[in-house]
């Protein structure tokens, strides 16, 4: 991670940590903060964190590994979530994940080495009566076949060049 | 906001709210729950709103945005009042004909009518499909009319009455009484009484004491505690507030699962309004109550949904679950007495006391009372939330409310209770939804997952699924769920695989007895549950596994070739072009071909040939391998030449 991105959150500090009690009990939560802003949790923060609540940087390692919602590495631009429930599962998710896997050339987990789409699976999105379902980017598609898939990721980049 | 200090003030609040409603000519509700926005019902509202302003027809239509109402399957769809028409999955530029037509002109729209998949019966009305009809909504009925981040309509609903009522005229005893006479038992899964766990937790000893609703909802193809408190999150805080006043509580946690940002949203919307209207914080309704409510995210975490795991989470630390007792009720969150509860479990309260324990336990079996809400999905016709009084066959649920089977196809199974539950055959579907009846059959109610597979659904595949499940989201805290799970998932994995051997099923069995003897958890103790079930009901299925190398499922991929039957092939290069890996070689007009060494099996062929033809074929067991037989003859030969 570049210094200047240390630099940026130590600056951001106060933002971050406004409302939170220096202590265990706000590490999640802060954790999620840090996430939602930079993507990923850059290891290089782990020690810093750690002074300020007081806690042992092995503690945090082992919050960021144990629960799947942290990353330690940076996303791509765009996130595809692929659910993989079980009404999904039964309506063939797996082979929509599969698909995702071989248009992207990686293994959900996984970034694509130009960094623009990071590919993930789920355990259930709660939209369990439309699926199979995709989320790109938060948006939600519903009834997803394997030949959708293609047009789904084009999108998603389209999207992305529209912002710029 | 003036604050509201009692009933009285409420009760005056309510009918202000109720004479400054101005009646208009329609109302038009929207459900825009988390797949109502998956399915396009953000454009539907914009449409409608472009089009109500573009007409200056304001006056005459209402528009109400409301959380989920259940009819998934149907996304988005639209109720009109007075009438209650229904309409299903439209799009937008049907906005302007059903303002021209049926709002303006009283006029019913044919083609935006549900159609009954068995019977092929129109429904124009949304009381009279057969979806809704079979159903009690007691919890769920409230999503039709609410905006769910307008304490105002929860307030005309009749919200927060319960609390009020409860405030000034109920001991905390009186009102764990009324808990334990309406039977009520948690929704998370175990079934525990609520006011006996509450009651515990009373007269539990210690200086502070916690209540938790649990909304870590994980059990994946379940969405009823979403739906809850995206659609209705006012009645999820009012049966904490009962709950923490009954319990003794000061401070409260909703632990919501990260993955439902719209429920956090709106749950965290409603705290704010209700601490500004004084139903929260410090001595409410003006009384000497004082109770705060958090909201605490998960972290994608499935065994946080487990009491004493979701606990350390709150605290901060990894979800590892502990041994019991002591049970929260005694020594919960930083060791203080801790109640948690189900999203539904607390929304069941204020109903409770509203109604009368009384009124509540009329409806339901002798030890399960009230209404439950499952989420019916799979291969079944209407897929969605229903909830139906406790003692409906699971029959009546697939078939009536949920219309049979998606496509004509045979039933198989039906799956309750997710990763702890079990597959139920045909021959159970008479069993009555109760707590006790669903263990005995070896599965168990748990918190509403109801998945219904057809006869293309591998059972084994099944076992597999949630085995992996299991096996992947055990924390490794002990030992027989870490290791036990995954020795078993391995044997899974050889027999999908087409490399089972005889003595495979005892093995399974053995090793199912001992995760579900010596875990510490729930979650290995349920573990093994999908395998024991699909054995005890599917062993035929197994055994084609193993013995014959076949899957009469045609799901398990190395049991199975996709073929294209050269009679019926029409040569029309759909399923050439849509084929990834490049196996499927011919021209147009003459029949395709798939080179078996070659296909990767992603079945996209298989999606792509026009369903008339229908032409691509799965094989397994003797007629895929007489297939290979033929083509690698056939390989050969050319090679020879
Ligand atoms: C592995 C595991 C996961 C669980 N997940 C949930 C869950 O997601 N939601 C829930 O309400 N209960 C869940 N439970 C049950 C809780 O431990 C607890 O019994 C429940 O929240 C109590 O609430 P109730 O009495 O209202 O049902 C889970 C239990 C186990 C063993
Ligand atoms: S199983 Fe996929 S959204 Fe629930």
């Amino acid at each position: 991670m570049s210094c200047l991105l240390i630099k940026k959150m130590a600056s951001e500090d106060k933002e971050i940590f406004k409302g939170l009690e220096l202590n265990q009990k706000s590490l999640i939560h802060l954790l999620h903060r840090i996430q939602a802003q930079y993507g990923y949790i850059p290891e290089e923060v782990v020690d810093d964190i750690a002074e300020r609540l007081k806690i042992t940087p092995s503690e945090i390692f082992g919050i960021l590994t144990f629960y799947k919602a942290f990353a330690l590495e940076p996303r791509g631009k765009h996130l595809v979530t692929i659910c993989l429930g079980t009404a999904c599962h039964v309506r063939g998710g797996r082979q929509i994940a599969e698909e995702a896997e071989r248009r992207l050339g990686i293994k959900a987990g996984e970034t694509t080495a130009d960094r623009q789409f990071t590919l993930e699976t789920v355990n259930c999105l709660g939209c369990c009566a439309i699926g199979p379902v995709v989320v790109v980017d938060g948006v939600y598609h519903s009834h997803v076949s394997i030949d959708q898939i293609e047009k789904i990721l084009k999108k998603a980049t389209e999207k992305g060049d529209e912002k710029n | 906001m003036k604050k509201i200090k009692n009933l009285h003030d409420l009760e005056k609040w309510r009918s202000q709210i109720l004479a400054s409603r101005p009646k208009k000519l329609k109302r038009v509700i929207i459900s825009s729950g988390t797949c109502g926005q998956a399915s396009g019902s953000l454009a539907i509202i914009e449409a409608f709103k472009r089009e109500i302003k573009n007409q200056r027809i304001e006056d005459k239509i209402e528009l109400k945005v409301t959380g989920c109402h259940g009819f998934c399957e149907m996304e988005p769809n639209i109720i009109i009042e007075p009438d209650k028409i229904f309409y299903k999955q439209l799009k937008p530029q049907d906005v302007p004909i059903i303002i021209e037509k049926t709002i303006l002109n009283g006029e019913i729209i044919p083609s935006l009518v549900y159609q009954d998949p068995l019977t092929g019966r129109s429904y124009p009305y949304q009381p009279e499909i057969p979806f809704y009809q079979r159903q009690l909504r007691w919890l769920t009925e409230a999503n039709f009319y609410l905006d769910p981040t307008s304490l105002e309509d929860y307030i005309a609903y009749g919200g927060y009455k319960a609390l009020a009522q409860v405030l000034e005229s109920f001991s905390p005893e009186q009102v764990i009484e009324e808990i334990i006479a309406s039977g009520l038992r948690g929704r998370g899964g175990a079934g525990f009484p609520t006011g006996r766990k509450w009651q515990i937790c009373r007269e539990a000893k210690g200086p502070r004491k916690f209540i938790i609703c649990n909304a870590d909802e994980g059990d994946p193809g379940a969405y009823m505690d979403r739906s809850l408190l995206e659609g209705n999150p006012h009645s999820v805080i009012e049966g904490m507030l009962i709950g923490a006043y009954a319990i003794g509580a000061k401070e409260g946690f909703i632990y919501v699962r990260r993955e439902y940002p719209l429920a956090v949203k709106h749950v965290t919307i409603a705290i704010e309004q209700a601490k500004e209207a004084g139903l929260l914080g410090e001595s409410i309704l003006g009384s000497t109550f004082n109770f705060d409510l958090h909201v605490v995210q998960g972290a994608g975490a499935f065994v946080s949904g487990e009491e004493t795991s979701l606990m350390a989470s709150i605290e901060g630390r990894r979800a590892f679950p502990r041994q019991r007792p002591p049970f929260p009720a005694q020594s919960g969150l930083w060791g203080y007495p801790t109640n948690i509860n189900n999203v539904e479990t607390w929304a069941n309260i204020p109903l409770i006391i509203n109604k009368g324990a009384s009124w509540f336990n009329q409806v339901g079996t002798e030890r399960s009372k009230g209404t439950k809400i499952f989420s019916l999905v799979g291969k079944i016709n209407n897929t969605g939330l229903v909830e139906v009084p406790m003692g409906i066959t699971l029959r009546e649920i697939i078939y009536e409310v949920g219309g049979g089977i998606k496509g004509g196809r045979a039933f198989k199974a039906v799956q309750t209770g997710g990763p702890s539950g079990g597959c139920l055959p045909e021959s159970l579907l008479d069993l009555p939804v109760d707590y006790d009846t669903l263990t005995k059959a070896g599965s168990i109610m748990g918190s509403g997952g109801m998945i219904v597979m057809d006869e293309a659904t591998c059972m084994v595949d099944v076992a597999r699924y949630f085995l992996n499940f299991t096996q992947e989201e055990s924390c490794g805290k002990c030992v027989p769920c870490r290791i036990g799970t995954k020795q078993m998932v391995e044997i899974l994995n050889r027999i999908v695989a087409g490399q089972g051997e005889e003595g495979d099923i005892e093995k399974l069995e053995n090793l199912a007895q001992t995760v579900k003897g010596a875990s510490l958890c729930g979650l290995g103790q349920t573990a093994p549950n999908p395998v024991l079930t699909t054995i005890r009901y599917f062993r035929n299925e197994y055994e084609a596994h193993i013995r014959d190398k076949s899957c009469p499922a045609l799901v398990c991929k190395d049991l199975i070739i996709y073929y294209i039957e050269p009679e019926i092939c029409v040569g029309c290069l759909l399923c050439l072009k849509s084929c990834p890996s490049r196996a499927i070689s011919g021209e147009r007009k003459k029949p395709h071909h798939i080179d078996q060494s070659l296909c990767i099996k992603c079945g996209a062929c298989l999606e792509k040939c026009p369903p008339k033809v229908g032409a691509i074929k799965k094989y397994t067991g003797r007629k895929r391998d007489e297939i290979m037989a033929t083509e690698s003859s056939i390989k050969n030969s050319r090679v020879g030449l």
